[in-house]
């Protein structure tokens, strides 16, 4: 099957024409035409690189009650995604090559974008021994990313051997930065006026930005490769400036509720609003957009994370950490970054693909509009809107902190090498089972 | 009012109804036969997700001597280790058809989070470190038997403020009522942000207790300093890295923020001292206070807990406008 795009602003900026043959953009240029090829009007739309998200929650195997990588994947195509990085923390734990394949192949049996697992860095993420990242490296889906997201890789010792570790094939530690004696498992409040107010367990910003400080000290002294999940406060942002002017091998991403959403939403107690890192104050919101316009955070990821309501509603310190994701970010990234003046879509697609893609060594994604690319694309209408409801998500969990919101942009459409998951903001095969 | 989920939930005007309500069902405890009959037919139930003896005690008799059925349920253990949402538990109690819960549970918000699942009236019995309403009433009440009006009077809370319910509601209702709260603790056990609270703070006891910093010290609480706060804990490893060490030994903390017979002697001879119980002796309150006649009115705090449970339930139950007839 072709496609022909019309009209279509390539990332926002000039309007050109797109074929799509046999999964390749064959041709781009004014005024095309061809011959059987579906025509789908893109007049006042945006197209981007198909998004690449480095930090997703799938939650299979395991608890496939609150998601599959097919319920998932399909969640990741309506929000603009050709390809996801699965978290390691199912059960069992992804830290060895069987099981990093067993995911990729069930990723490639959904077949609604590449899912990229993402290796433990330590058996079980005990944070004691060092899992099998070379046998990962060398598996099928070519594990690039490995980290024991949920836990931090505490361990000074460790962390450095990690770092050296995983040098010889281009392996980079995701690193989740708390420190567990300043921050403990009970932690799930920002350190401050509202934790105090509430009475809700502090979780300070030094627990995240003292880790961060180590662990680019440990990439410079090894040279190795560092990334750090979900950036959440104004001096972690300051850190990672530091270690980038530096010339530090450092990369980090946001995720859009650390983006928009703030601590003081706690005070009504729905676990909707408990993920970890937690919500931050206003303050630390605006360093984090500034931090992503001007590059210091590299990447947008969503930490999509589905719970099952049983597990939510409980009292804020006993329900489960994490919210959903997928089907909001651009809508979410719209308002704070596209909205705000402090990213327009060319720069949208440079922190939702083009580094993403690049911080994963994922071959095809994050690739440049030209012909003869892979074609991974998303079709963004900026003018569009995104009612959140239960109904509009088709993740097996609903825990949506954005239920009742109007989001800006719309995903319009997303090809995944070259033949279309979603159409008119519709999945084309539905919803999987 | 449907629930009383926090002390900020009461204007003063309520507050005061509440503690005048209290007043007249105070005077029942010293009849022989100590029942009312207006909360007869109504079912209230104590459910506690956490172990409690005092308040579950105190609100149980309040129910009985209003004529209501009071039934206790113990929910300890979280839910979450059974498997079962708090949802699910609180609706099957809620399902039997209950008039009132009253509610303890170990995790701040939580009864707040209840209240909203319930079409019956909520009474927050303790939520985690946030919040103890009913405790501020009985604090206030007392504190009204000894020192009259609350405007303008000074009170000094001592001891583990992060981690005390009893100091939150404390500083919003006792404010509400017109006094001043000036808030003691080491500065490991002071919350954060709390100076956005509408109260004064110190760290040194006994330059607050000689009045020159803060003004004349009219009343003085003493909070329970929970032990594995000290040292390393006692089984540091089971509550969590972030619950030790706040403080050195208990031989410290004594010496520097516990009510010894040597300040009780700085304090004026009509300041009451309070003290929500249970007492650690010879840590945050020595024998000589806590016995004081002079000075000590935790029993008083005790009583006035029945009659402001009283108060409150009525008002819960029966509705604001009715005059309770005594």
């Amino acid at each position: 099957m072709n496609f022909l795009i019309k009209g279509a602003a390539l990332l926002g900026g000039a309007e050109q024409d797109v074929l799509i043959h046999n999964g390749t953009i064959a041709e781009i240029g004014a005024s095309l035409t061809s011959a059987g090829a579906e025509v789908i009007d893109a007049a006042g739309l945006v197209l981007l690189p198909g998004l690449v998200d480095l930090h997703t929650h799938l939650r299979e195997p395991g608890r496939e009650d609150t998601e599959t990588i097919a319920t998932g994947s399909a969640a990741a195509a309506l929000g603009g995604y050709t390809a996801v990085h699965a978290m390691a923390n199912t059960n069992p734990v992804a830290d060895t090559a069987e099981l990093v394949e067993q995911v990729f192949r069930l990723g490639e049996r959904a077949g609604l974008v590449d899912v990229r697992p993402v290796g433990a860095v330590s058996k079980h993420l005990a944070g004691e021994e060092l899992a099998e990242l070379g046998s990962m490296a060398r598996s099928a889906p070519a594990v690039r990313v490995f980290s024991d997201d949920g836990r931090c890789v505490h361990d000074s010792q460790l962390m450095r051997r990690a770092l050296e570790y995983v040098k010889p094939f281009g392996g980079v530690i995701a690193q989740h930065a708390q420190d567990p004696r300043l921050a403990d498992g009970t932690a799930c409040c920002h350190e401050g006026e509202f934790s105090g107010r509430l009475g809700l367990p502090g979780w300070p910003a030094v627990a995240e930005e003292s880790i961060i400080a180590r662990d680019v000290m440990l990439a410079e002294h090894t040279g190795s490769r560092l990334h750090v999940c979900h950036v959440s406060t104004a001096g972690s942002v300051e850190v990672i400036r530091w270690a980038k002017a530096r010339g530090i091998d450092v990369t980090a991403e946001v995720t859009p509720h650390h983006l928009l959403l703030t601590v003081d939403l706690l005070a009504s107690y729905d676990p909707v609003f408990k993920v970890n890192p937690p919500l931050r104050p206003s303050a630390d919101v605006a360093a984090l957009r500034a931090g992503l316009a001007d590059g210091t955070i590299d990447a947008v990821a969503t930490d999509h994370a589905p719970h099952a309501s049983h597990d939510k509603d409980h009292a804020f310190g006993d329900a489960a950490f994490g919210m959903l994701g997928l089907q909001t970010a651009v809508g979410v990234v719209a308002q704070t970054m596209v909205g705000a003046g402090l990213l327009d879509w060319a720069g949208v697609a440079d922190r939702m693909s083009v580094r993403p893609a690049l911080i994963g060594r994922l071959d095809g994604h994050g690739r440049p509009i030209v012909a003869g690319e892979p074609a991974n694309l998303t079709l963004i209408d900026p003018a569009g809107t995104h009612e959140v409801t239960a109904d509009s998500i088709v993740s097996r969990s609903r825990n949506t902190p954005y239920a009742g919101r109007t989001l800006p942009a719309s995903v319009v459409a997303t090809f995944f090498r070259g033949t279309p998951t979603v159409l008119s903001g519709k999945l084309v095969n539905g919803v999987p089972a | 009012m449907k629930n009383l989920l926090s002390a900020a939930d009461l204007t003063r005007d309520e507050a005061l109804e509440i503690l005048d309500t209290a007043a007249r069902m105070h005077n029942i405890q010293t009849r022989e036969v100590k029942k009312l009959p207006p909360l007869r037919g109504r079912t209230i139930v104590n459910l506690f997700f956490e172990d409690s003896t005092r308040t579950r005690s105190s609100f149980e008799i309040a129910g009985k001597w209003l004529s209501a059925d009071v039934i206790n349920v113990s929910a300890k253990g979280s839910s979450v280790s059974k498997g079962e949402s708090l949802r699910d538990t609180v609706l099957t109690v809620a399902a039997m058809g209950v008039d009132a819960l009253v509610v303890r549970h170990h995790a701040s918000g939580a009864v707040q989070r209840i209240a909203q699942w319930v079409d019956c009236g909520v009474v927050n019995a303790g939520d985690g470190t946030h919040e103890h309403p009913t405790q501020a009433l009985l604090d206030a009440y007392t504190l009204r038997g000894r020192l009259g009006s609350l405007d303008g009077r000074h009170v000094v809370i001592v001891g583990d403020i992060t981690h005390s319910r009893v100091a939150r509601s404390n500083v919003l209702l006792l404010t509400t009522l017109g006094a001043r709260v000036t808030l003691v603790a080491p500065p490991t056990l002071m919350p954060s942000g709390v100076g956005t609270w509408p109260c004064e703070t110190s760290w040194d006891l006994d330059e607050t207790l000689s009045g020159k910093s803060f003004g004349d010290v009219d009343a003085v609480m003493m909070l329970r300093v929970q032990r594995e706060r000290m040292g390393g804990g006692q089984s540091g490893e089971a509550r969590g890295a972030g619950q030790s060490n706040f403080v050195p030994t208990e031989r410290e903390y004594a010496v520097l923020y516990g009510l010894s017979p040597r300040r009780l002697a700085l304090l004026g001879e009509d300041v009451p001292v309070l003290h929500p119980g249970p007492m650690n002796r010879g840590l945050e309150i020595s024998s000589a206070a806590a016995d004081s006649i002079e000075h000590s009115v935790v029993l008083d705090q005790v009583q006035a807990g029945v009659a402001v449970r009283m108060a409150v339930l009525y008002r819960l139950l029966a509705g604001a406008s009715e005059e309770v007839a005594v």
